[in-house]
């Protein structure tokens, strides 16, 4: 798997007129089995290029091209099935669904793909983050560490070649922000998974071979007065 | 996991909004099954129970009082007929079965209808293909007594009870000195025969209070015989014959009448007669009926008419009207889901978010918020049925003990099985907008929501 953008631009409308440049971006990539650590400041756009790049979002111009097909000229529905079969999604918030037990929530993970669910993968993938013994538990019932252990294990329920972390580590206390981190970059490696993970922490970005810092690369001035150049 | 699993554990994570919203939908129909129950009930017993007959022969009046009175036992008798006229109408070659019936008074206890009729009326089916089953003998002293299902479970009766009735009605305290014997007991029939106590006819004339003043008798035939002068001639005669018999005896001449038992017939009346005329020529009894009428102060009715008139006019609308207000009741139940469910899309705009991300398509959402409305609304209809049908096994004895109605608690009406094609296309029409609202969840603000 390789991931190329090129030429992204990304503005947002704004409530009193106009628009907001996000994102100007000339060319960023990642090969297969890479993992990135994106630094940048709170606002900077990093979210922004999380979702493009999963393809909720679309960019006002530019290819994001996976594996040789551009995400950018799918349409949303080709979208949505290459988001849930490619791509694995860690939040920062975790984002479980209350109502789901650990496995439930794994196994929705599964569930939009299309290949239907496999529930013994799902048991396996608790049991390779150590909720071997968490399975029928309710995210509330759980620890923030083991949630978002739960929410790493979902983000790889579909085999994705490419996981998105998004501030993984910033409501972990720090005796399992390590932990965290070690075990997303180890399941991302075990199953040669790229991994692109945003961080304001220069802590965490510094376990990475390969820090981007989002300053050096995006260019939102690039975007004038809203439209894309 | 399918997008019915996804909206149950959506459902489960609100349960008491979930469970109340259901609720509402499941009295809805709850209701709607207990009114068809009822007037399912009602209808069976008005218009399949009184087609063992094919006229009832009655005084000029109200055709469906007559009916009413004669087989439902429902309502007091218009007036009566002479016994003579009886044997006219058993004379007649079209006619194959006449069976009289004399009633008025009722039960001391229980307040039952009592009846006297003949061995005839227990012989004869009481519903096509339905004969009577009777437990004990038959009718053979003066003040023997048949009597129905549930008078005998009621009134603890069994062959052998002894008990006295009252004079007119349950209101009256004018109890007769005689006491009845038990000597059968009917199977239960689902009629108003369940509800009856069955005398020898001639012991019912022999009750000392049922004797009319000879000269109330002769005054009755005269008006009855107007244009029948031969019959009357031969009335008068009898009754002439016996006012100097009873002259001359002053123990059957008590003060204010004669005692009908040891009367002629002239003297005796009945309150209705049965008739069945001949399978093989149906117009039978039309041509009898329309013959009766001419002339004498009768009138002869098909049972099934007036019943028909009172179910498809008062009773056929006070059912529509019932099932029209469920029908508003479950709309309004159906609202209710979709306010509940329109209301909790703003808390789960995140939910969405997150499914969104995870790779669900905008169409997975929309069915996951439909499949979620239609759990709710087919869940409540669900509930609802087996409750309304639940509460009809419930309470039928009761009611059975109360009205006679015999009920079947899990028959189904035709509407029943519209009913959840209905209720699966509100759970459509109630969950469209919630849906829809799901379908259009910008997915990047719902996750930064």
């Amino acid at each position: 798997m390789s991931l190329l953008l090129e030429h992204i631009r990304k503005s947002y409308r704004q409530p009193e007129g106009g628009s907001l440049p996000v994102l100007g971006i000339e060319r960023f990539e990642i090969v297969q089995g890479e993992q990135v650590a994106l630094l940048g400041a709170s606002g900077g756009g990093k979210t922004t290029l999380l979702n493009i790049i999963s393809g909720i979002l679309t960019p006002d111009s530019g290819r994001v091209v996976i594996d040789n097909r551009d995400l950018a000229a799918m349409p949303e529905v080709v979208r949505d099935r290459y988001r849930a079969a490619k791509v694995g999604i860690v939040f920062q918030t975790f984002n479980l669904l209350p109502a789901f037990s650990a496995l439930e929530n794994v196994m929705l993970g599964m569930a939009f793909s299309g290949r239907g669910v496999d529930r013994a993968f799902a048991r396996q993938l608790l049991e390779r983050v150590g909720l071997g013994h968490r399975l029928q538990h309710s995210p509330r019932r759980l620890s923030v560490g083991e949630q978002q252990r739960v929410a790493v294990a979902r983000a790889l329920a579909n085999k994705p070649v490419l996981l998105l972390a998004d501030e993984p580590t910033a409501n972990v206390d720090p005796k399992n922000q390590q932990l965290v981190l070690d075990l997303i970059r180890e399941t991302c490696r075990d199953h040669n998974v790229s991994l692109l993970m945003v961080t304001h922490s220069l802590e965490v970005a510094g376990a990475f071979q390969r820090i981007d810092r989002m300053q050096d690369f995006n260019h939102p001035e690039l975007c004038v007065r809203g439209q894309a150049i | 996991m399918n997008l019915f699993t996804i909206a149950w554990k959506s459902i489960l994570q609100r349960r008491l909004a979930s469970c109340l919203t259901a609720l509402s939908i499941g009295l809805g129909v709850m209701l709607m099954v207990l009114v068809l129950v009822i007037f399912g009930a009602v209808d069976s017993a008005f218009t399949q129970r009184s087609v063992g007959y094919d006229l009832i022969i009655g005084p000029k009046g109200s055709d469906l009082q007559l009916v009413l009175s004669a087989v439902y036992r429902m309502q007091p008798p218009i007036e009566n007929l002479p016994y003579l006229y009886l044997d006219q109408i058993r004379r007649d070659r079209r006619v194959i079965s006449a069976v009289p019936l004399a009633f008025g008074d009722v039960t001391e206890i229980g307040a039952f209808p009592i009846v006297g009729t003949t061995t005839e009326y227990f012989e004869n089916e009481y519903m096509p293909g339905q004969s009577f089953r009777i437990r004990g003998t038959r009718i053979s002293a003066l003040f023997d007594a048949i009597i129905g299902a549930e008078v005998a479970r009621e009134n603890g009766w069994d062959v052998g009870s002894r008990f006295s009735i009252i004079h007119g009605g349950a209101e009256s305290e004018d109890v007769h000195d005689e006491q009845f014997t038990v000597v059968a007991v009917l199977d239960t029939t689902g009629t108003a025969n369940d509800r009856t106590v069955f005398l020898n006819l001639d012991g019912f004339y022999a009750i000392d209070g049922h004797e009319k003043p000879i000269d109330e008798v002769e005054k009755r035939l005269r008006d009855f015989y107007a244009a029948d002068t031969e019959r009357l001639s031969l009335a008068m005669n009898q009754l002439q014959e016996y006012r100097s018999r009873a002259s001359g005896n002053p123990e059957n001449a008590p003060a204010g009448g004669v005692k009908t038992y040891n009367s002629p017939d002239a003297m005796k009346e009945v309150t209705a007669i049965l008739v069945r005329t001949r399978p093989e020529t149906p117009f039978d009894a039309i041509s009898l009926s329309a013959e009766l009428q001419k002339g004498f102060q009768a009138m002869a009715v098909n049972p099934v008419r007036p019943i028909q008139r009172l179910m498809t006019g008062l009773l056929g609308n006070i059912q529509k009207a019932l099932v029209v207000l469920t029908a508003i009741i479950i709309l309004v139940s159906g609202v209710g889901i979709f306010v509940s469910i329109y209301n909790s899309m703003a808390d789960r705009r995140r939910e969405i978010g997150i499914m969104r991300a995870l790779g669900a398509g905008r169409h997975h959402v929309f069915g996951i918020v439909l499949a979620e409305s239609a759990l709710l609304c087919l869940g409540g209809a669900i509930a609802g049925w087996l409750a309304g049908h639940g509460l009809a096994v419930a309470t039928a004895p009761w009611v059975i003990r109360q009205t006679g109605l015999l009920i079947n608690p899990w028959s189904m009406n035709t509407l029943e099985f519209v009913l959840f094609p209905v209720v699966g296309g509100l759970a459509v029409l109630v969950g469209f907008l919630p849906a829809m609202t799901a379908y259009r969840t910008n997915v990047a603000d719902a996750l930064s929501s």
